[in-house]
């Protein structure tokens, strides 16, 4: 056990305790290396590449050792030699070398000489493990639904205990006016009976004064909800309709966390955000063939694994092949934000010059499984924000002249971009 | 007796004896029977109807909330981004693309502004000289590009064929005639191109009999001829007036289109007098063009008075002895008067003066060339000949010769529309129809086209690759800035094709040009510039002169043809600066484009001196009731038809008073008449080049009138300016030279306490007064010495701002929607400062009621002076105030901003402009088939500016100052964290960037230094109506005249 930890390499030591903590007790079964390290290998050196069960630049590595070895008699030294340096071993005439460089278009694998045999084993380790079928997480929704109905158990026995108060009460009321009733009679008192007057509906129907105000009242309200409908036509928050990719901006921007304007980059610098072309899609999803994340029944793997074909087919990318086919498909995706033809807006003004955070506006969009439109995209909502939002001027040396005399002018530290005429009808209206 | 007294309600109840129809409205309400029941008795169609009245109530109410409802939800949008996206392309960026348009008429070196890759706008290309700029039609032609009378595809017979097969058959044909030995003849547009050139040659040397033939549609050949029997070279005489001292001009329209235009640049440049120096300009002409309208001394005169006024000239500096003149006819007296100080003048001038003529004969075309010579003229450049004319009259008529003695085989034409184009076209279809071969390279399927075998339905310039030398050693590139939008290929491919070549186009001439062109320079870098000046190619000015010299002993003949017959006129054929040859006709923005003389749209006309038009009976009464007047009820402009008569060929043609037009000549354009390849609302006017007889634009003509009226739609109804010299302030050089600028430039005052103050005080003032020393703040300045009339500002500003075409009808109710119109005046005396006089002088009521009355007739040669105006974004505008729901606002940047989403529509506005500049959309211009131009189809539609909004039906709109253009250069510097640079806003407005001439100034009057802020305080600035105390931020700058005081 000792000895072997002695092997590891220096650097390999200088590396997260946590990691050698669980190498230390993988010992056991580590004599053909380490799948936990071999994953971190080969997730930062051959996944670009490689896929563990799909041919892609490369071929398809699930049990690569095992497969040369079977059918070309190769052993794990001609995988050291290829793997550090494939273009000498080319060059030596080796049969197989050669027939696998031919195979892939003569497209020569990157040499990795800096990878020590551990790192190689590692990597083989991590190749030969059983491939994992991932679990739906229905176990995950069911321990989810645990609480909730637990918590709903514990509203109906509170609301059964005060009906039964209630009644009690009730019950308790009514003995006791009997009681005091009979107590009455007893003791000779008269209870007066009521006299039956108009019914007050008959009273109200006669009384002209009380008509008109409710008929004003009613108008008035109801003007007040006209207007209120009138208001939100054309107002089209929340707005979520069905794209023809289920394109997940949870997905993306969420779990993997890439950046708004790595895909839509033309908002630094153009009014326009821009959906990307199709090519920026593929430069991930080239090696992205498939969902691996997590999955629930509405959203299975099998339905993200669709969708991705979706894009394939749009694109003309030819999976199998890993070759463009040159047919596309453009997608015509439903346009969400639409402003009216009458309003200017520029993205790069606002995410450049002013510093905008993209969710200001898009909302929490790291969260929207289906992206949907958050703001209000009205233009009291534009104004309020101009009035609130300070002018970012730091840095900017186009500001200096004019944030001094107009601060100065309006006796303000810090001029909000209302002030910086970002309320005038033209700046937005031509 | 009172039993007997009648009262009247009208003319017709007091002649009720005569007339019945009184009697008949006294007894019903309808003179004529109500077909009631005659729609009652058919029962039939009653019962059988299967709508019955509720069934149309139903209609009408389901439609009725159908589309309430629909107006609620938004419509779903889609968008469909690249699979793709080219790197250049950033949507919401514009790039800019130099190329070059040369369509046989037109020779502009240009900039395209292309969005998403859609070429949707025409700038001039600011690293070219100016020469060769874009003018109106030029600005026009990108929306030739989205034509939707387009060819798509190449045409057999009228059927539609493959590339393969029209190549494959074509080839066939042309090797099978190039064996019989047949001629093959190429009619072509005057390329200009070296790179075509060396393909013809290339074609020429596969096919044997091939000859090559170009033909301008307008001519210039007698031009050409006297240039190249002088100096031995076929080419026109480049001229620069920067620095002339006088411009003599004897019937040259050079700021129109006089041997191909471009002039304007240089010659405003000579005209802005703040050095206290102008040059002088007289012009000798009949009919009134541009440069007579800009002349200092204009004299109108007919053809054979030209050509006297133009020997004289001559012989005062040849000697009198070096003319024999074989006719009887003199100058008058005072026209002799005139032509001597002009002499003198000129030759006080020594090399500071020039000469041009128009006159369409090559002596008299020499006469002036020598002239030049003999002065040693600076303005005068034979040696940087202009090329883009190159036809030889005699070529193409020897070649129809040829045609119909069935010696030519194939005619290949491109770029031409002979068919429309020439006077003879009947001969020339005949000979045309019997060919063995005819192809005809075209855009459309027009009068040409529609007689030949084949069509080769061709690129718009904006899709194809070329070269040109525009002007010796002057050379340009043309790149396409949009993949061809049809199945179209370029006259050049075909060449290619025909000539056994491979190679593209493209190769092709980047191959040409590394060999014999660009003397190791870069290709990439001229095809970025679009310009490239080849400087060994340059030849020194003196040497060339002197290897010509004027022989002083030949003896010159002129013969001088007198019109005996009285009843013959003298019809002058021009091109007009909205239409040109025609080849645009299918433009609305062109057809609406008002004529900078007539002001008239969507026409041509015959333009007649008034005092003709009496004698000829063809002039309308003033404006009443009555049917045969001059105006309708609202203004718009009547005129009578005239039948004129040449040989045998005759057509009815409405006819206009042209003040200043020479007596006894009538004025007609070219480029109307157009039958084929374009919609029915293009077709107007008439065909005058059926008149266009030898080439020769004048022509000996009978006229008679007709009684039938011709509607005209013009853009402006009021001629002179009644004596109101504080709209367009002019002086003299003299005046402006020696006075004091409160004799010529005097603000205007009013009345506070008894005590003149001037309207700028703000003791006066009836608005509050702002700060607007802080950001930017625009001006616009406007030199009315610079601004020619030329238009290339009206037409830009259609292109950039979306500005809709309302078409003839709507333009008749003064419902044109042109953000910038220039207003042009003619006086009532004989100077404008005349009007003055009169006015001031006017006292008492009947003086004013004949004063005024008289002061509306414009003078029978009159000054003219032209006005830009758009709006003029007063910081004290009327317009804002009186704005029911502030759509109308002010900008701290000077503008007047309009919110189009806040308009109501009220038209108050309008109403309180005092400059009229406001336009009201009476309907919806887009999507709407009532108004078939661009903006209703998907085609035209492609030409929109999409950061301006398509304005709809019911709100004002006008100029904004091209507020998305001054915003976009603020977000650039924002963007880069710096201040915006000097001089970044001034190309910026569209009106501006397209003034050649530099008369549209724009830029920051708050920018320390800048030209604009100078051109303010200029002490020729002024506000218009600056009594009104609007303060504009438009300031005018007062014209200066080069007039002598009169002897």
């Amino acid at each position: 056990m000792f000895n072997h930890s002695k092997t590891l390499s220096n650097n390999f030591l200088r590396a997260s305790i946590l990691i050698f903590v669980i190498l230390f007790s993988n010992t056991i079964f580590s004599q053909d290396g380490d799948p936990v390290a071999g994953k971190a290998l080969f997730n930062s050196n051959c996944a670009s590449c490689h896929k563990l069960d799909k041919k892609m630049t490369g071929p398809a590595l699930r049990n690569v050792e095992a497969r040369l070895l079977e059918d070309e008699g190769l052993d794990r030294d001609w995988l050291y030699k290829w793997i550090r340096n494939s273009s000498s071993l080319i060059k030596s005439g080796d049969d197989y070398a050669n027939r696998i460089y031919l195979e892939y278009n003569k497209a020569a694998m990157t040499a990795y000489p800096q990878l020590t045999n551990v790192d190689i084993d590692n990597i083989l380790a991590y190749t030969a493990q059983e491939k994992v079928v991932p679990k739906p997480i229905a176990t995950a929704v069911a321990a989810a639904a645990g609480p909730s109905n637990s918590s709903g158990l514990t509203d109906e026995i509170i609301l059964g205990v005060f009906s039964v108060l209630f009644l009690l009460l009730s019950t308790g009321l009514i003995v006791v006016t009997k009681t005091l009733r009979d107590l009455a009679k007893m003791k000779g008192v008269k209870i007066e009976e009521k006299k039956k007057g108009k019914p007050i509906w008959k009273a109200y129907l006669e009384n002209q004064f009380l008509m008109l105000c409710t008929a004003v009242l009613f108008l008035l309200v109801s003007a007040y909800g006209f207007y209120g409908w009138t208001m939100q036509v054309g107002v089209n928050q929340g707005y979520m309709p069905i794209q023809p990719i289920h394109y997940s901006h949870k997905i993306h921007s969420g779990d993997n966390k890439i950046d708004c304007n790595y895909c839509h980059s033309s908002a630094k610098v153009s009014k326009h955000s821009g959906i990307p072309s199709l090519n920026i899609c593929m430069n991930c999803h080239k090696s992205i063939y498939e969902y691996n994340g997590e999955t629930s029944e509405e959203y299975s793997k099998e339905f993200y694994d669709n969708e991705i074909q979706k894009l394939y087919k749009a694109v003309g990318w030819d999976d199998e092949a890993q070759e463009y086919t040159g047919i596309t498909y453009p997608v015509k995706w439903v346009r969400i934000h639409n402003l009216p033809d009458f309003a200017y807006f520029n993205h790069a003004q606002h995410v450049s010059v002013a510093g905008i955070e993209c969710k200001t506006c898009h909302g929490p969009v790291e969260e929207m499984e289906i992206m949907y439109q958050h703001s209000s995209l009205t233009m009291g909502w534009c104004i309020n924000c101009h009035r609130e939002t300070n002018v970012k001027v730091k840095d900017n040396e186009y500001y200096d002249k004019i944030h001094k005399e107009l601060s100065k002018k309006y006796g303000v530290e810090q001029l909000t971009a209302a002030q910086m005429g970002g309320l005038e009808c033209g700046k937005c209206h031509y | 007796m009172s039993r007997d007294k009648k009262y009247w309600k009208n003319l017709a109840e007091l002649d009720s004896a005569n007339n019945n129809v009184f009697d008949d409205l006294q007894n019903k309400e309808f003179v004529e029977e109500i077909p009631v029941d005659d729609f009652l008795s058919e029962q039939d169609n009653l019962t059988d109807s299967s709508t019955s009245r509720r069934d149309f109530l139903k209609y009408i109410g389901f439609s009725t909330a159908a589309a309430t409802l629909a107006a609620c939800e938004g419509p779903v949008v889609k968008s469909i981004p690249y699979v793709v996206q080219p790197k250049e392309i950033i949507p919401g960026i514009a790039n800019f693309y130099a190329t070059t348009i040369a369509n046989g008429y037109d020779f502009a070196n240009i900039l395209i502004k292309n969005r998403e890759g859609r070429p949707i706008l025409v700038k001039n290309n600011s690293l070219a000289d100016g020469s060769m700029s874009a003018n109106a039609r030029v600005h026009a032609s990108v929306l030739d590009l989205y034509d939707n009378t387009r060819l798509t595809q190449p045409v057999k017979e009228n059927l539609p064929i493959s590339w393969f097969t029209f190549e494959y058959e074509t080839l066939s044909e042309l090797q099978r005639l190039s064996k019989e030995k047949k001629e093959i003849v190429l009619l072509t547009q005057t390329f200009a191109s070296p790179s075509t050139q060396s393909l013809i040659d290339k074609f020429k040397s596969k096919f044997k009999s091939v000859s090559h033939i170009t033909y301008d549609s307008i001519s210039e050949s007698e031009a050409l001829d006297a240039f190249e029997s002088r100096y031995s070279v076929r080419g026109l005489a480049n001229y620069d007036f920067s620095d002339s001292k006088i411009i003599i001009s004897i019937g040259a329209d050079f700021l129109g289109d006089w041997q191909g235009g471009g002039f304007d640049c240089s010659y405003t440049r000579g005209r802005i007098p703040d050095d206290g120096k102008m040059s002088r300009h007289i012009q000798f002409e009949s009919n009134m063009t541009l440069s007579g309208a800009n002349a200092d001394l204009r004299v109108p005169l007919k053809i054979n008075e030209q050509k006297l006024v133009l020997i004289e000239i001559y012989k005062s500096l040849f000697g009198s002895n070096k003319v024999k003149l074989e006719s009887n006819l003199k100058l008058s007296k005072k026209l002799k008067n005139v032509v001597d100080t002009t002499i003198n003048e000129l030759k006080s001038a020594k090399s500071g003066g020039v000469v041009i003529t128009g006159i369409q004969q090559k002596e008299y075309q020499l006469l002036a060339l020598e002239i030049n010579e003999k002065i040693k003229s600076i303005a005068f450049n034979p040696q940087q000949m202009i090329l883009t004319r190159s036809s030889k009259n005699k070529d193409l008529h020897d070649l129809i010769v040829r045609m119909n003695e069935g010696k030519v085989g194939a005619v290949i034409t491109s770029g031409i529309n002979p068919v429309y184009s020439l006077a003879d076209s009947e001969s020339f279809i005949k000979a045309f129809k019997n060919l063995e071969l005819s192809v005809c390279f075209s855009q459309k399927n027009d009068e040409t086209a529609s007689h030949s075998k084949y069509v080769a339905a061709s690129n718009h310039y904006l899709e194809s690759w070329c070269d040109y030398e525009l002007k010796t050693a002057e050379y340009s590139l043309a790149q396409p800035v949009i993949k061809t939008l049809f199945n179209t290929k370029q006259f050049q491919d075909l060449l290619l094709v025909w000539s056994g070549s491979k190679s593209s186009f493209h190769d092709f001439i980047k191959s040409n040009w590394k060999k014999n062109i660009l003397e190791n320079e870069n290709w990439n870098q001229s095809l970025h510039d679009g310009i490239f000046n080849r400087k060994s190619k340059k030849i020194s000015k003196r040497n060339f002169i002197s290897q010509n010299k004027i022989s002083t002993k030949a003896l010159k003949y002129f013969e001088i043809i007198q019109d005996t017959n009285q009843k013959k006129f003298e019809l002058n054929l021009y091109p007009k600066t909205g239409m040109g040859d025609g080849q645009q006709a299918n433009n609305p923005w062109l057809q609406e484009f008002p004529d900078p003389l007539t002001r008239a749209t969507w026409d041509n006309y015959l333009t007649i001196s008034e005092s003709d038009a009496k004698d000829l009976n063809l002039l309308l009464k003033p404006s009443t009731f009555f049917k045969q007047s001059s105006n309708d009820a609202n203004g718009g402009l009547n005129g009578k038809y005239a039948v004129i008569k040449l040989n045998s060929k005759s057509i009815k043609v409405p006819v206009m008073i042209q003040p200043g037009q020479a007596k006894g000549t009538l004025g007609l354009s070219y480029g109307y008449g157009r039958s084929k390849g374009l919609k029915e609302e293009m077709m107007t006017g008439v065909n005058a080049f059926q008149f266009y007889e030898n080439y020769n634009p004048i022509q000996y003509i009978e006229i008679e009138a007709t009684n039938e009226i011709h509607e005209f739609a013009c853009m402006q109804l009021q001629n002179t300016l009644m004596g109101r010299g504080d709209i367009i302030k002019e002086t003299t050089l003299e005046v402006f030279n020696t006075k004091n600028v409160n004799a010529w430039n005097k603000q205007a005052v009013v009345s506070l306490n008894h005590i003149e103050t001037p309207v700028s005080s703000p003791d006066v003032d009836l608005w509050q007064e702002f700060d607007r020393s802080i950001g930017h703040h625009f001006n616009l300045s406007i030199d009315l010495n610079a601004c020619t009339g030329c238009g290339a500002c009206v037409i830009a500003c259609h292109a950039e701002n979306n500005v809709p075409v309302v078409g003839k009808r709507e333009v008749r109710k003064s419902r044109d929607m042109h953000w910038l119109r220039i207003d042009r005046y003619y006086s009532s005396e004989d100077s404008f400062e005349e009007d003055n006089n009169k006015k001031d002088n006017i006292s008492g009521l009947e003086s004013s009621l004949t004063s005024f009355g008289a002061l509306e007739n414009p003078s029978e040669n009159p000054q003219v002076a032209f006005q830009p105006i758009m709006c003029q974004h007063c910081n004290h505008a009327p317009c804002e105030t009186v704005c029911p729901v502030a759509a109308s606002s002010h900008g701290r940047q000077g503008q007047n901003h309009m919110a189009y989403n806040r308009c109501v529509g009220t038209r108050y506005c309008a109403n309180n402009c005092p400059y009229k500049v406001r336009r009201f959309n009476w309907f919806l211009y887009n999507g709407n088939d009532e108004f078939d131009y661009h903006m209703n189809n998907d085609l035209g539609r492609m030409v929109i500016n999409p950061d301006v909004t398509v304005r709809s039906r019911g709100v004002m709109e006008k100029c904004s100052m091209c507020i998305q253009n001054t915003q976009a250069v603020i977000l650039k510097a924002k963007l880069e964290g710096r201040p915006v640079a000097e001089g970044e806003f001034n190309d910026k407005v569209a009106c501006s960037a397209a003034c050649t001439p530099g008369a549209i100034k724009f830029g920051d009057i708050n920018e320390e230094g800048s030209k604009i802020a100078e051109l303010k305080n200029n002490k020729r600035a002024y506000h218009l109506l600056d009594a009104v105390g609007t303060k504009p931020n438009v300031v005018y700058q007062v014209k200066v005249r080069n007039i002598k005081e009169k002897s």
